[in-house]
């Protein structure tokens, strides 16, 4: 199904998106659009449902109302494996890595869709190497259990591993969540770098300065609204967000 | 590294010689009583390693895996008993072709009833899995432990196969080398999937099965898979058990024998071959090491002292004897070429 909205460098457009869980509405009626080789974060307070929408875009569960369409297509309320194939990567809260396999098993996982299909022959080895060299730590490990890393290279795993499925769009969940200070530096600026190689970045953070002097765009989301929206620039100096989440 | 493909093959090959070997020259001489319990430790080894890969590999916990052994065993019996007695011109025409390669017609016959087993096991397997694989941990052992009393109760039911008197007269096709062969077949095609991309989803759908979602596995997909091989050569291993005791009798598939089969599972270790071997062996030569406890107590002390066995073992190797850990000079992990 095509969808007319949007403009042709539109990759990831919501409309009018609503989830709930059970009886409880975690998002209400929120609508924004990712363009082609941005990064745009997501802000908000814990329960804000950041996480929730960047769970309903990777199919993990399901729309209640609205629509989300990649490139023009709509995803909504596909299966989640239906959805890598069309190279959205997920690197999923809390890490989501495999801890008994080892980081090369994690890796060769991220790149399941690619199994089997021309993409993998001509690119596998290329992807690898690429995450080895954002991560030279991965590669040093890569004979080891992902559960002997630190939090810091786990975190490197799960966006390698996302990175391995060679995404159009990758979403990013709170990569920066309990790690040392120069370790989410270094993850922001990797970021930067994938972002600078031509794929779209969705960014979920908490650590809202950070998060927006890397962005494009930034969305503020406030108990499963959209609260504020606009070029990153622009929240970086609006009042109500310096107030409310940097801190000043 | 440098892929050692033919290495691998000669060391499982070598197992299958040795078998062969055995089979002509020395499994004769072996007491009954014995052979007996080697050829109980050989289906057990089948069982308990296509168990491991539903429960240990894929995490899902199944509790009907006498239901699919029974499945192919009566599939499997039913073909060369009941099928070759009603129509005789089968078996005139299979005898009258004098075999193929030393094989005789009835080997044929046999390793074709095998083949059928497993598959009809396997449909069992795909038609539980498919509703049911989506229930998770104890929901999941409860409606396989009902599928297990539901194939006992459908066999009791059937008179074509024996009903309640069971079915006799199966023809003694199990030899020592075809069970064993069948056996290190077992173990080498779920350790080669295990260590494949498709297995490699497997443990992932173990690990973390939204993650697994997340990176594009097909969750169902896989888990149905994982229980649809496991079905396959539990059928096969029915088949054997068939064509050795050569009388089945639905009792003998009851939930005890899914225990038996878990038991050997966790016991092992939830993910490692070699432990599930070890276990299988163990525990099936146990319980007739235990048996002269009887003549001296004048009491069965058999179920005692295994069950105590079995407790001290969790209690202080609560993942089994050897966890996931692995035989590596055996089950090498293929090598690969990326620097």
């Amino acid at each position: 199904m095509q969808l007319h909205n949007g403009t042709p460098n539109t990759a990831l457009l919501i409309k009018n998106v609503s989830v709930h869980y059970g009886a409880i509405t975690a998002i209400r009626d929120v609508s924004f659009e990712v363009k082609q080789g941005e990064i745009v974060t997501l802000i908000g307070c814990n329960g804000a449902g950041k996480t929730t929408l960047l769970k309903a875009i990777s199919g993990l569960i399901k729309v209640s109302e609205g629509t989300i369409s990649f490139k023009g297509d709509i995803i909504s309320n596909t299966p989640a494996h239906e959805i890598v194939k069309r190279k959205i990567c997920h690197a999923p809260e809390g890490r989501g890595i495999f801890l008994n396999l080892t980081v090369e098993d994690n890796l060769d996982l991220g790149a399941w869709t690619c199994k089997g299909t021309p993409i993998q022959k001509t690119s596998y080895q290329q992807d690898l190497e690429q995450v080895f060299s954002f991560f030279p730590r991965l590669k040093e490990r890569r004979k080891q259990n992902a559960g002997t890393l630190s939090g810091g290279e786990q975190q490197m795993l799960a966006i390698g591993r996302a990175l391995m499925g060679n995404p159009e769009l990758l979403l990013l969940d709170e990569p920066s969540l309990g790690l040392a200070p120069q370790i989410i530096e270094k993850i922001f600026e990797i970021t930067v770098k994938i972002n600078q190689l031509g794929r779209t970045v969705l960014l979920v953070e908490q650590n809202a300065l950070q998060a927006l002097q890397i962005a494009h765009h930034g969305i503020v989301l406030e108990t499963g609204k959209i609260a504020l929206k606009g070029k990153s620039s622009e929240l970086l100096a609006s009042d109500e967000v310096r107030k409310a989440y940097l801190g000043e | 590294m440098k892929p050692h493909g033919l290495q691998t093959l000669w060391v499982w090959l070598l197992p299958v010689a040795v078998i062969w070997i055995l089979h002509f020259f020395c499994v004769s001489s072996i007491e009954p009583y014995y052979f007996t319990i080697l050829m109980y430790s050989g289906i057990n080894i089948i069982l308990a390693v296509s168990l491991n890969l539903v429960n240990g590999f894929t995490g899902q916990f199944s509790m009907g895996h006498a239901g699919f052994m029974s499945v192919g065993g009566y599939v499997s019996a039913f073909l060369t008993t009941v099928l070759f007695e009603k129509y005789p011109v089968l078996s005139t025409a299979l005898t009258a072709h004098h075999g193929w390669a030393g094989w005789g017609a009835s080997d044929l016959v046999f390793l074709g009833s095998l083949l059928m087993g497993g598959l009809g096991a396997s449909v069992a397997g795909y038609l539980v899995g498919l509703p049911s694989l989506r229930l998770k941990g104890d929901y999941l052992a409860i409606v396989t432990l009902g599928f297990g009393e539901i194939i006992r109760v459908l066999v009791l039911n059937i008179d074509t196969i024996g009903g309640a008197r069971g079915l006799p007269n199966i023809p003694p096709y199990t030899t020592f080398g075809i069970l064993f062969t069948f056996v290190i077949f077992t173990i080498f095609m779920v350790w080669r999937l295990v260590n494949s991309a498709h297995g490699r989803a497997f443990l992932s759908v173990r690990e973390d099965e939204t993650a697994a979602e997340a990176m594009g596995v097909n969750t169902t997909q896989a888990k149905v898979r994982a229980f649809v091989l496991g079905a396959f050569f539990a059928g096969v291993a029915g088949g054997l058990f068939a064509h050795y005791l050569r009388y089945l009798n639905p009792q003998t598939f009851d939930f005890n024998k899914s225990f038996e089969i878990i038991i050997m599972v966790v016991l092992g270790g939830m993910g490692s071959i070699t432990g599930s071997v070890i276990a299988a062996i163990f525990l099936t030569v146990i319980r007739e090491a235990l048996r002269p406890l009887q003549t001296y107590t004048h009491v069965d002390f058999r179920m005692v002292i295994y069950s105590l066995l079995l407790i001290i073992l969790m209690l202080t190797r609560p993942n089994g004897l050897l966890g996931t850990k692995e035989f590596t000079w055996f089950f090498r992990k293929k090598g690969r070429s990326i620097s």
